[in-house]
């Protein structure tokens, strides 16, 4: 579905008409230039291919320069593409904005989640922790991991600590709150993966 | 200035008082009935403040019929009309949540008599 490439910025609260707070995260989504069209005859699939943000010319390498001054279009430091049903509509240097999507619309939010490093398992795995007072001595650890002399291994798949975070994650069927064109602002209810500053893939649901 | 700045800033209110634990005051709330709406006046003392620019909210306890009733209104919102201060009131706690542990005399407040002590802080 087409999409849009952005950058968290954050979040805050709004109000609507009934005077309720309404939690938002403020995403500031394109303008994205389609740099590229995948078409079913030679890729095999229907895709656009987006680029968003600017970057100085002496950051890229004379092979992914050329990818961009030989369409005539502006270097853009990141590229993904979105699948899409139809190319209709869509040509090569043509600009994508936040216009595409409206206040009521639902979108799907792709991010990299906040890296945690090593974590634990009430972290990690939301295991209960034991007590912390009151003599037992469990704290965070995971307990017991399984049995003894059979099967004399742990299962695979067993939750335990370990690397935590840092991996693609899409936060679904958010709810558009509200778009400004002029400042390339999206307003999404709910939280999205990934700090602020990070980048985010916005895209179109169903339909 | 940020989005989330701008954002804040279009939607923070610039008529709103500074509030103190221990002002007594009367708040007018926008209640929606129907397709009609009316004021509503919450009048009580400020037992808590929260919170800090858009999202600072404060907690209003008021007597009523032997009941003891408190709603937090953030400062910030729409429905929200005019924050009347009728007293500031003398209290050694940012949090006044003792008063929901005292009735009739004790759950008074003693009255700043220097018109201002707290207001213009």
């Amino acid at each position: 579905m087409m999409g849009l490439i952005g950058r968290k910025v954050g979040m805050t609260q709004i109000f609507n008409e009934q005077g309720e707070v309404i939690p938002v995260t403020v995403i500031e989504a394109g303008p994205c230039t389609v740099t590229e069209l995948r078409t079913q005859e030679r890729d095999g699939y229907l895709a656009v291919q987006l680029g968003f943000g600017a970057q100085k010319e002496s950051r890229f390498t004379r092979p992914v320069l050329g990818q961009f001054t030989k369409r005539n279009l502006p270097p853009a430091r990141h590229l993904r593409e979105f699948r899409l049903d139809s190319l209709e509509g869509m040509e090569l240097g043509k600009s994508v904005t936040v216009s595409i999507f409206e206040a009521g619309h639902h979108v799907d939010v792709e991010g990299v989640t906040k890296g945690r490093g090593f974590a634990g398992v009430v972290k990690r795995h939301k295991f209960a922790a034991g007590h912390a007072s009151h003599g037992p001595t469990h704290g965070k650890q995971p307990g017991s991991i399984g049995a003894s002399a059979f099967p004399s291994r742990v299962i695979k798949g067993k939750r335990l600590p370990g690397r935590m975070g840092g991996v693609r994650l899409t936060a679904k069927n958010l709810e558009v709150v509200a778009v400004d064109p002029e400042q390339n602002m999206l307003l999404v209810r709910g939280a999205v993966p990934g700090p602020p500053r990070a980048l985010v893939l916005v895209r179109k649901r169903g339909n | 200035m940020g989005l989330i700045e701008k954002l804040d800033a279009a939607q923070s209110k610039t008529d709103r008082p500074g509030l103190a634990p221990g002002d007594t005051v009367e708040v007018s709330v926008r209640v929606i009935e129907g397709d009609k709406t009316r004021q509503q006046k919450f009048r009580g003392d400020v037992i808590n403040v929260r919170g800090s620019g858009l999202r600072k909210s404060f907690t209003v306890r008021k007597i009523s019929e032997g009941v003891g009733v408190e709603r937090t209104f953030p400062l910030h919102g729409p429905t929200i009309g005019e924050i009347k201060i009728l007293k500031h009131s003398r209290v050694r706690r940012a949090k006044l949540f003792y008063l929901r542990n005292k009735t009739g005399k004790a759950a008074r407040l003693s009255q700043v008599r220097s018109a201002g002590e707290i207001g213009t802080k």
